[in-house]
């Protein structure tokens, strides 16, 4: 390699240059815009910085138009500390105390390396959390694969859960929840989104800016190396004509302790109050914590990037500043502080470094060698990337893919049929017991997990002496995005939404984490378009606002982009845990009573696409209205303890949810089912929920339902060792339906899925 | 006054608030020691918690066994005083010599979360006298690497000195040898045991109660004295 760096006197000099400004991924466009903010062509490290952070990742070009709704319909909340923009949103949950919550994806680094690529997702998450000031306390990850039999699906799954469990478990958060689905659709692109929560006094909160003249930057954590440099291998082969470069992994390597290090060396700082700003380094490393640093506080800074501490010495600049080495923070710390901030990175073995300082320039600058090799707005990268209004077509084949109603597709009809449809339904991959994926978390780390899966929500204790604690779920249908993205959102929402409140909780805020296929696709820009207007108009018509979120695009292989799969997260709050409601039933002769109204809705059900392979016709309708009063009529009912269990109803509608209720604790029940039994059972309609009334409430629990307008109707009872089901049809000529299945044999057909699969 | 129970935080220490809360839970003062503390400031008993001290590089336990705290630990367990590890605690003892054997990669070579049925087989100990002789409890298996193992002639002597505390029951989740649990040293004073009691001791967030005798135990053996 050579050691002569392109500096910025020498890129004045030399404005014919000719640089691999395509291969890094800018358009010829926005690279002559560079040369236009600058006043002259871009050295390669400030290259190396506008391609990075104004790549789709980081600069959100495409979806920027589309999620400006998110902040533009939010419905007004005094809950809102910290929204959109910062590292995470912050919500205001009552007695001092506020929780800070996000979800990621690290989809495409999970099927190139699944141990690493979903690992590195959860260390991902976790900084982002702790860069607000929070101490991160719990994860979930929403997980999707291609066919579960399928070979690919057996690398990739088994890599996914165990990077995630020996990352997660390592760090010493709790994994309480999340997801796991299959669909041929994720065939080449698994979905891996890492959600995770932290809680902090309001006090602490931290926001990623670089203020006061003459601080200092301080980079700490691990040394760079040259890890998960994309594009910059570009850079340095072009420059240096390097071959050893092209051997570099793309993908991170993770190491969990020195992430646990590093969150209890941040939380010492922030509690000494060492810190004025704090960013974390996730994509984009050095050159996005600088500049996002700097053009937060408004300021300038001057950085030397001779001192940042490398793996590698033969690190050129561009190298340091894309290399995306994980566990790293960067901290803006008063002249008078730093002397005690390195002793506390001292004490939990935490390598710091001065790399910089806060000057009042208004220009990023940095040398290597002595010499300046960056010069630029700071702003100009971080918040002035290109903004594309990317054209929008909406789907030829929609109409007929809407079409396709599953009204045509033959049902099951008599007992034996439907017994078989509900075993061969609790069976399937996708709905099978989760344990041999969440018996590899470690969901009871810190003491504080009320609730896990396969709980409808997470539930974590904040407070041991007033029992303040916070509810989180997430969900995402893809078949309900492809059928109809404003309602498939709206209906991930409500899920999520219900699930939470189900367990008790308060629904109070939203992140979401949007999938979808390349945004240069009409048909995929419109999908989007229309999943954000679903989500902003879900939000504002329930009274949660979206505090923040991510965007994956490109998740399509060849021309077949993925389902348009919206997960959403809702965080609720239990003024009380101690009042949260489980799913499981635990005592005989307890009334269950059914929540909302069931229509016949298939498509996009569980059931049409495990008994007939079939995606098509609309998804449920949405009722907001419904699920609002549903959700207050769960979250009144746990507060005044008239519950003794509480499921909410969606993939495989009560059917499965009467089964999942049994076999929590092996306690069966008798129902009687009025109407089309098939319909009865499986449909998908939203805003309902199963739920076992506490003898001797039944009638403040129906009096309470009727208050919100919420139908209810009691199904039957619990007890025994089998799931009951009778049927009740006013036309004596058809019969009465009836079968009953022993909860053993539930049992069986639910647990011996993923052991056949993944042992 | 309140006895005073000491949990060891190492780098990568993860249950020490667990075990903490479980102290005081049973009526004692946790104290806090730090890996690199070389006084155990007259603590009556001493607690090794779960996690991956020193991110469980080389080998679970290897090298916390160098910590500083353990070049004071390691005598005074020695010379009686009460000492629990669970978990990585349980690997630092085997670690240090304090208790025979060692622990290996589960069976099934994944980590496992699960609540499961453990028997207390020696009431003896200053962390088990609580319990009733074979009585069985659920508690939290938390592990990746919680398969005891030992030579022939070293089980032998561990059944035939009862120096098995407690077995799992109803199915062997990790292919520990013998079902083992859990384990004693000669003069029965330093214990460890792969589940975690500290997680079994809140119905809200854990499996029942069952787990506080450990804590308990110890409260007593210390006034005791």
């Amino acid at each position: 390699m050579s050691g002569a760096a392109d500096t910025v006197t020498r890129a004045a000099a030399t404005p014919g240059q000719p640089q691999p400004y395509a291969e890094l991924g800018l358009t010829s466009a926005e690279y002559e815009r560079i040369g236009e903010l600058l006043g002259r062509r871009p050295t390669d490290a400030e290259l190396a910085i506008y391609s990075v952070m104004w790549s789709e990742h980081c600069s959100y070009k495409s979806s920027k138009v589309h999620l400006r709704r998110f902040a533009e319909s939010a419905p007004p909340s005094a809950a809102l500390l910290a929204g959109i923009g910062q590292n995470a949103g912050v919500v205001d949950i009552g007695q001092g105390y506020a929780v800070t919550f996000k979800v990621e994806s690290h989809n495409h680094p999970s099927y190139v390396e699944p141990f690493q690529g979903a690992a590195t997702g959860v260390g991902g998450i976790v900084r982002d959390i702790l860069a607000m000031g929070a101490r991160p306390i719990a994860v979930m990850d929403s997980l999707r694969f291609g066919p579960a039999d399928a070979p690919d699906t057996r690398r990739v799954l088994p890599g996914v859960v165990s990077g995630i469990s020996f990352y997660g478990n390592c760090l010493g958060l709790p994994n309480i929840g999340g997801e796991l689905a299959f669909d041929p659709c994720y065939r080449g692109n698994p979905l891996v989104n890492a959600l995770c929560v932290g809680v902090m006094r309001h006090q602490d909160l931290k926001l990623a800016a670089a203020r006061g003249t003459g601080n200092k930057v301080i980079l700490f954590g691990s040394r760079t190396g040259p890890d998960g440099i994309g594009g910059a291998s570009v850079l340095a082969s072009a420059t240096f004509g390097g071959s050893d470069s092209a051997k570099r992994p793309s993908v991170q390597v993770g190491d969990p302790f020195m992430e646990k290090l590093l969150i209890e060396c941040c939380l010492e700082l922030y509690a000494a109050d060492l810190v004025t700003g704090i960013q974390d380094l996730g994509a984009a490393g050095v050159a996005c914590a600088t500049t996002e640093l700097a053009a937060g506080g408004g300021a300038g800074m001057d950085v030397d990037l001779d001192v940042v501490p490398l793996r590698d010495p033969a690190l050129g600049p561009a190298e340091i500043l894309m290399s995306e080495s994980q566990e790293r923070m960067m901290a803006v710390v008063e002249p008078g502080n730093v002397g005690a901030f390195l002793e506390v990175c001292a004490r939990w073995g935490v390598l710091a470094t001065v790399i910089g300082e806060v000057t009042e320039s208004g220009r990023l600058r940095m040398t290597w060698r002595g010499e300046q090799v960056v010069d630029i707005p700071p702003a100009s990268a971080a918040d002035e990337g290109p903004v594309y209004q990317r054209p929008i077509q909406r789907p030829a084949g929609q109409d007929a893919l809407q079409a396709d109603d599953p009204a045509a597709l033959p049902r099951p009809a008599g007992g034996p049929e439907l017994r078989g449809t509900l075993l061969s339904l609790l069976a399937s991959p996708g709905l099978a017991d989760k344990s041999w994926v969440t018996e590899q978390y470690d969901r009871h780390v810190r003491g504080n997990t009320v609730l896990a899966m396969p709980e409808d929500a997470g539930v974590i204790r904040i407070d041991e002496q007033t029992g303040l604690g916070v509810a989180l779920a997430t969900d995402g249908n893809g078949r309900f995005g492809l059928l109809d993205p404003y309602a498939g959102a709206q209906l991930a929402l409500a899920e999520a939404y219900r699930n939470v409140a189900a367990t008790g909780a308060v629904p109070l805020a939203v992140t979401n984490c949007l999938n979808f296929g390349s945004p240069e696709d009409p048909g995929v820009m419109w999908q989007f378009s229309e999943a954000v207007r679903g989500l902003a108009d879900g939000c504002a018509a329930l009274g949660v606002p979206v505090t923040g979120g991510n965007v994956s695009f490109y998740n399509q292989t060849d021309e077949a982009p993925i389902h348009p799969t919206p997960v959403v997260g809702v965080l609720g709050v239990h003024a009380d845990v101690t009042t949260r409601v489980p799913i499981g039933l635990a005592a005989v002769g307890v009334p269950i009573v059914l929540l909302g109204r069931t229509a016949a809705e298939f498509g996009g059900s569980a059931w049409a696409q495990v008994a007939h392979g079939h995606c098509g016709g609309r998804p449920p309708e949405v009722d907001l209205a419904a699920e609002r009063a549903l959700a207050a009529v769960l979250t009144q009912a746990a507060a005044e303890g008239l519950l003794e269990a509480a499921h909410d109803l969606s993939e495989g509608g009560l059917a499965l949810a009467l089964a999942e209720c049994c076999l929590d604790q092996g306690i069966g029940c008798q129902v009687t089912l009025p109407g089309d039994l098939f319909t009865q059972l499986f449909s998908e309609s939203a805003a309902r929920a199963v739920v076992a009334v506490r003898p001797g409430s039944e009638r403040a629990f129906a009096a309470l339902a009727a208050r919100h307008g919420v139908p209810a109707s009691e199904l039957g009872v619990t007890g025994g060792d089998s799931l009951v089901v009778t049927g009740r049809t006013e036309e004596a000529s058809t019969g009465q339906a009836s079968f009953d299945i022993p909860v053993d044999e539930l049992a069986a057909a639910h647990r011996g899925t993923l052991p056949s699969l993944f042992e | 006054m309140t006895a005073r129970v000491g949990v060891v935080t190492f780098p990568g220490s993860l249950d020490d608030a667990d075990a903490a809360r479980a102290v005081a839970r049973a009526g004692a003062e946790p104290i806090p020691l730090w890996h690199g503390d070389r006084d155990l400031r007259g603590l009556a008993a001493v607690i090794l918690p779960g996690g991956f001290s020193y991110g469980d590089y080389l080998r679970c336990g290897a090298i916390a066994r160098f910590a500083p705290v353990m070049g004071e630990l390691i005598p005074a367990a020695r010379a009686g005083l009460p000492v629990l590890g669970i978990c990585n605690g349980f690997q630092i003892l085997c670690e240090a010599h304090l208790l025979p054997g060692a622990l290996t990669r589960n069976a099934g070579l994944r980590f496992i979360d699960r609540v499961v049925r453990v028997r207390i087989e020696d009431t003896g100990t200053p962390w088990t006298a609580d319990y009733d002789q074979d009585q069985e409890i659920r508690v939290v298996l938390k592990s990746g690497e919680g398969a005891y193992v030992a030579d022939p002639a070293t089980l032998a002597r561990l059944t035939s000195s009862g120096q098995v505390v407690a077995r799992y029951a109803g199915g062997n989740p990790n292919g520990s040898v013998g079902d083992i649990a859990g384990v004693r040293n000669d003069a029965g004073n330093v214990v460890g045991l792969m589940p975690h009691p500290e997680h079994a001791i809140d119905a809200l967030t854990g499996p029942g109660t069952d787990g506080l005798g450990f804590f308990t135990s110890v409260l007593r053996a210390m006034a005791d004295q």
